[in-house]
């Protein structure tokens, strides 16, 4: 009865205090933005300062750096580590095809709305600038002064200049390209009845200054693309036992390129990559924040201006100029690279035989779940109990295994999933068409906007259309980003619903990499919901209310909103009042000053977060009472998991949002909650053993950096090694036989 | 188990609820579909539904058939209401449903729509029962007008349809053209009056403690808001007053951002506030409950009643009997004569059971017959007849069906006119054949009930009635002179032989 009264107390406090807030913001415009920037109007209500806030670039930038710094831990296996210097390459180049692009063209389209960090456009351009030139030192001072001498050491030569090539490797590289590369290139001469090529995107081309063998003529400009289709990475028949011995396909082209020019004398010859700003249509996962804004504001869309070039240090002044000119690039986009440009093909590289010694064994595969045995009847086990999956420690199977049995099960009246990112060749495709075969109701919501993989998404929603499913092709305006299945079967007892809600998509591969958390239930109030969810989805009014789930875009928000605000006041009265969150990235600027809010009366908040965090932590009165970690490591952490302490009866959800505005206004998302006890114990060791991570943590530092945890007077604890230990011997123990025979030898001397 | 679908063909909406229905474990709704449609826009303009608007219709009607077979539904039940019920080709168009959906559509009178709605509140059980133990007025309002019942201690005593539905007041405050501040003021004013009536006719003195809301906007809003967030739970008018204080003092945009809804909602929201508020005032409400039910959980309690599968808790033969009642009190009727009449007629009819075949439902309209049976004298001595008819049928009895309600109003008629026959009666009247005998057999028992007590001066102690070949057998036992309803009796006898072919006999007990 205390407590219930106390709970209405609260209640109403997070009512009331919201209640003014909304009327504050009607009249009390002017005066905030007139309040920003000076420091007497600090106190309650400036949570919202964007002092307190962390441009998102730059913030994703210092993830980038944490990613790097696993290619320098020394404590890696070598082949590890080149593939996370690979992943920097990779991701750098997608941001500075989304990103970057996105306040390129801002600043050209003359947008000047200052971010959350109270920063415009060209400020951040900037210091993004800066920063990216200097992340890129980084990596290829990783790369030459580690990691190159290093693999050397262990018996991978890579012969980074054809110029250092011995007699009789150049002999079988020069017969390597004249057979397998030249049929393939088409070298292009620039002159004055010739205009300058297309280069494309991403290529990797060898631009050269070539001069006419007959007449004293000028310098011209020539340029070929490295092709795409070829490996880039070309073995060579090493001279020395247990020696790999490897070079890169544009040295190749470069040490031939006369063979290309035959009328004309090479100069020089230097290769070069640019990026451009991609269509936005297919960028806009991460654009879409400002998408609407910068249309209005951008008149004359410059499409695939080049925005970026790289370089190889030393290239000749006259070359350079030539293509800085032509692309139209700035000085501050250009970038002198010593080594090899495009570092992602080291992703190539960990695959090469031979050098398994040097790669990461300490992680068991996924494990089998042993609430969910091999040929057991699946919805008999979710039957007993909720079922809790966390990937990649344990395996994905029982995912697809529920699918595929429901397909056959003939009492099975109806299947529906949403499916975002779908491996190639997926078993749960496969599953699901052979559903509708069987005379299920199959209803599958496809996110055709899911970046990079809309043609196969394509092709796939078409094979299901084909099966019978009934395919709804997203809703007009919101991406869906839910993971959520749902089975109906009819039982003995009437109908009864079992739902898997994850914070993963449904990709068999990637639950080999991503940490993820999932549920099985069949739970009545989540089935109703999960009904709801899937009749919203076709198209139909929304539900009056909900249950037990949380959606955005309309509630969500709103709902992480009141839990925060809630832990606030019970803070203030002197109650326990705790959060832990752990998600992806953390940029959404109410949430973010909520947690302010909660922190300055008191909340102790830790959290998690792998990637873009605008939160500052140490700031007196506003964030001393937060933390801020992000795991790093041989899985790349996607699970969001959001804990309150709710004054003593802990409240935990699951989802497949984060605190972004992208996921919380434009998305539709799922919340979920774990309410089992033991699965709530469960997920709580999962953030528990992230917080008391000392291996592959990085903590936020009140300056804005992140540092590896200060490991003195602590336990070493990797949480991914740890968990992945857990599931194996979990796994190990439920297998154990139960009635095992055991000979006991008899000893004599007793 | 049965598995059933209720559909409901509304003014705006279109909705279907699927349920489980068992006598073991009850009633439960297992999906909830709905598809905004906006039938009462077209009918309530232009007097008829247009063809588009049929067509988005019967696509919808038709995705439903699928979402029924995925989830095999056995029966179903769709109806439709006001915009189906007023539009001009009402009957075209639920022949166009039916040939390309193969749906029936149904069309509620607007005193049956209202006892579903009543049914699935009252169908909450425990909750529901607990509520009227004290005095409690159910506020059913809907686009047109608004349905409000009485309870008197767990007993449903009036109900009355008032025109003051939301659309409605919408509708005049457009075109009065006025702002939103004078709003209030306005719907103040039209209400006002009509409440005074109602106060007067029914509420006296009368203490209204709790209100039931049933509408679509204050329900949902109080629901989403957590203000009521389960079943059951009670909101104190204080609380109420606060929240919705909110809807006075924020702008339009405030509110639809505020309330997550549509402009056009929060405007209706608006009028229903200010109209509950004024019936709160009137009644001196303290509590308000939203059960949130809908015409879907009437439909199929319905359902299950009819079927037997779940039987309430409530009697609703009771509220209906109760009605009648008050009606007879208002227009004066004497009750004494009235329950002489009801326990000779009903007696008679029990004992005629293997003739006439008759069930309950029947044997309640006879009852409520014979408690209305003189409620005409209130207007004229002479035409009591007619007018005990047209005051029948003209008050809203809820729990009956129209056509029942005009089966109860001819045989009081008929008790005191010259009975005409179905070709006659046909003219007038849509009754089927199936009724009209109704009609007839009804008729018949209750003339010779009324025979027996014609000196009105309830002469007899006890009647005992016995069927015996072609003669039922009435024994009378009284000491006093029976001359008067004797002489009666053989004329009124006629018309039971002639129904029946059965001749009432009348002999005397006189006690010691």
């Amino acid at each position: 009865m205390n407590k219930e009264n106390r709970e209405m107390k609260a209640d109403k406090e997070i009512k009331e205090n919201k209640e003014g807030k909304e009327s504050k913001k009607g009249t009390g415009g002017k005066a905030d933005k007139e309040n920003r920037g000076n420091p007497e109007s600090l106190g309650a209500g400036t949570f919202t300062d964007s002092r307190y806030y962390t441009n998102r670039e730059l913030s994703w930038i210092l993830f980038n750096k944490r990613v790097l710094s696993e290619a320098r831990d020394k404590q890696i296996p070598l082949f590890e580590r080149v593939k996370f210097l690979s992943i920097t390459a990779s991701n750098l180049d997608e941001f500075f095809m989304v990103r970057v692009a996105a306040l390129k063209d801002m600043v050209s389209g003359g947008y000047t709305k200052a971010d959350i960090a109270g920063l415009k456009p060209v400020e951040q351009l900037a210091m993004v600038n800066k920063a990216t030139h200097e992340l890129v030192n980084l990596q290829y001072s990783t790369y030459k002064r580690s990691l190159v001498p290093l693999l050397f050491s262990n018996g991978l030569r890579i012969i980074e200049h054809h110029e250092d090539l011995t007699a009789k490797e150049i002999e079988y590289v020069d017969r390597y390209f004249m057979e397998n590369v030249y049929p393939v290139l088409t070298p292009m001469a620039v002159d004055s009845s010739r205009p300058f090529p297309l280069i494309r995107n991403k290529s990797l081309n060898i631009g050269a200054l070539v001069r006419k063998k007959e007449g004293d003529e000028e310098l011209e400009f020539a340029t070929v693309q490295v092709p795409s289709v070829l490996p880039r990475i070309v073995p060579i028949p090493s001279e020395k036992e247990g020696e790999k011995v490897i070079i890169l396909l544009e040295e190749l082209v470069e040490r031939n390129i006369d063979k290309l020019f035959l009328n004309y004398n090479i100069v020089c010859a230097y290769p070069f990559r640019i990026m451009r700003n991609a269509d936005f249509s297919i960028e806009e996962d991460e654009t879409e924040d400002l998408l609407k804004e910068i249309e209005k504001k951008l008149k004359r869309r410059q499409w695939g201006q080049a925005i970026r070039l790289e370089v190889e240090s030393g290239i000749d002044k006259r070359l350079l100029k030539i293509i800085r000119d032509e692309l139209l690039i700035k000085e501050e986009d250009i970038y002198q690279i010593d080594g090899p440009l495009d570092l992602t093909y080291l992703m190539k590289m960990y695959g090469l035989d031979g050098f398994d010694h040097l790669k990461e064994y300490a992680y068991a595969p996924p494990q089998p779940v042993p609430e969910l045995p091999e040929d057991c009847d699946i919805f008999e086990e979710i039957r007993k109990h909720d079922i809790l999956l966390h990937h990649p420690y344990q395996t994905f199977a029982p995912v697809v295994e529920f699918i595929r049995r429901a397909a056959k099960d003939p009492d099975v009246l109806a299947i529906k999933q949403t499916l975002y990112r779908v491996s190639g060749n997926s078993p749960i495709i496969a599953a699901l068409a052979l559903a509708a075969e069987n005379g299920k109701q199959v209803s599958v919501l496809v996110e055709l906007k899911a970046r990079f993989d809309e043609e196969n998404n394509i092709v796939w929603a078409k094979m299901l259309e084909k099966a019978g499913c009934h395919v709804i092709y997203g809703l007009v305006g919101l991406k869906t980003h839910s993971k959520i299945t749902l089975v109906v079967r009819k039982e003995e007892d009437g109908i009864r619903r079992y739902v898997h809600l994850g914070t993963g998509n449904y990709n068999d591969a990637t639950a080999k990499l991503y940490t993820d958390v999932g549920m099985f239930t069949c739970s009545r109030p989540i089935g109703e919901d999960a009904t709801a969810v899937f009749n919203m989805l076709s198209g139909y009014s929304e539900p009056r209310f909900w249950n037990k789930l949380a959606l955005a875009p309309l509630w969500l928000k709103d709902k992480f909103l009141y839990l925060i605000a809630r832990e606030r006041v019970s803070a203030k009265a002197g109650r326990p009042a705790r959060i832990i969150a752990k998600m992806n990235s953390l940029c959404d600027r109410d949430v973010i000053a909520a947690l302010y809010e909660a922190s300055a009366a008191g909340v102790k908040i830790d959290l998690i977060i792998r990637g873009i965090c605008t939160l500052k932590v140490g700031i007196p009165g506003v964030s001393e009472n937060i933390s801020v970690r992000s795991i790093v490591g041989n899985f790349l952490e996607h699970s969001r998991i959001f804990y309150f302490e709710n004054d003593g009866a802990p409240e935990i959800y699951c989802g497949s949002a984060d605190w972004m505005p992208r996921n919380l206004e434009r998305r539709v998302e799922i919340l979920f909650p774990v309410e089992q006890p033991d699965l709530k114990e469960k997920v709580l060791h999962i953030l528990q053993g992230e917080l008391k991570d000392t291996v592959k943590a990085h903590v936020l530092n009140r300056d804005g950096n992140y540092e590896k945890v200060d490991k003195r007077g602590k336990a070493i604890y990797n949480s991914q090694l740890e968990f992945s230990r857990e599931a194996k011997e979990e796994a190990r123990l439920s297998k154990a036989p139960v009635n095992e025979r055991v000979f006991i030898p008899e000893i004599h001397h007793q | 188990m049965k598995t059933f679908a209720a559909i409901d063909v509304g003014s705006f909406e279109l909705s279907m609820k699927i349920f489980e229905i068992s006598s073991k474990t009850g009633m439960r709704e297992i999906d909830h579909i709905r598809h905004h449609i906006d039938l009462g826009m077209d009918t309530y303009a232009e007097g008829k539904i247009t063809y588009a608007r049929v067509d988005e219709l019967c696509r919808y009607l038709n995705e439903f058939t699928q979402i029924m077979k995925t989830y095999k539904v056995s029966e179903y039940k769709a109806y439709g209401t006001s915009a189906i019920r007023e539009t001009e080709n009402t009957t075209i168009i639920l022949d166009q449903i039916r040939q390309r959906t193969g749906i029936s559509v149904e069309v509620l009178s607007n005193s049956e729509q209202r006892f579903l709605d009543y049914k699935s509140i009252a169908f909450m059980g425990e909750a529901f029962n607990r509520i009227i133990e004290k005095g409690t007025a159910i506020v059913d309002i809907g686009g047109g007008s608004i349905q409000i019942s009485l309870f008197d201690k767990d007993t449903l005593i009036a109900t009355q349809n008032l025109r003051l539905g939301v659309l409605r007041l919408r509708d005049y405050l457009y075109h009065l053209d006025v702002g939103r501040p004078q709003y209030e003021t306005l719907i103040d004013e039209l209400v006002s009056s009509q409440l005074s009536v109602f106060r007067k006719l029914y509420l006296k003195d009368k203490q209204i403690e709790n209100i039931i809301i049933v509408d679509d906007y204050i329900s949902a809003l109080l629901r989403k808001k957590n203000i009521a967030e389960r079943v059951g739970d009670q909101v104190d008018v204080k609380t109420f007053d606060k929240f919705m204080k909110l809807l006075k003092e924020r702008t339009l945009q405030e509110l639809t951002r505020l309330f997550d809804m549509p402009e056009e909602n929060v405007i209706l929201l608006f009028i229903t506030y200010v109209l509950m508020t004024r019936i709160i005032q009137t009644m001196g409400a303290k509590l308000l409950w939203v059960p949130g039910v809908t015409l879907c959980d009437g439909i199929a309690y319905e359902y299950a009643q009819n079927n037997k599968i779940v039987l309430p808790e409530h009697d609703f033969e009771q509220d209906i009997i109760a009605c009648a009642q008050n009606i007879s009190k208002r227009y004066m009727g004497s009750r004494k004569r009235g329950e002489t009449l009801e326990r000779i007629a009903l007696t008679i009819f029990d004992s005629m059971k293997r003739i006439h075949g008759f069930g309950e439902r029947e044997r309640l309209l006879l009852q409520i017959a014979t408690l209305l049976h003189d409620c005409g004298k209130y207007i004229s001595m002479v035409n009591l007849g007619e007018c005990s008819y047209s005051i029948i049928v003209a008050t809203e009895i809820i729990g009956l069906s129209h056509v029942e309600q005009e089966i109860v109003a001819n045989v009081v008629k008929y008790n005191h006119l010259e009975f005409e026959y179905y070709d006659e009666m046909g003219r007038v009247s849509t009754l089927d054949r199936e009724s009209y005998l109704k009609i007839a057999k009804l008729t018949a028992i209750l003339r010779v009930a009324n025979g027996l007590d014609r000196s009105h001066k309830q002469k007899f102690k006890d009647v005992k009635t016995r069927l015996r070949d072609n003669e039922l057998i009435i024994t009378v036992e009284t000491n006093e002179d029976i001359t008067l309803e004797k002489g009666m009796f053989s004329h009124r006898a006629e018309f039971f032989e002639e129904v029946y072919s059965v001749r009432p006999v009348i002999k005397q007990k006189r006690t010691l």
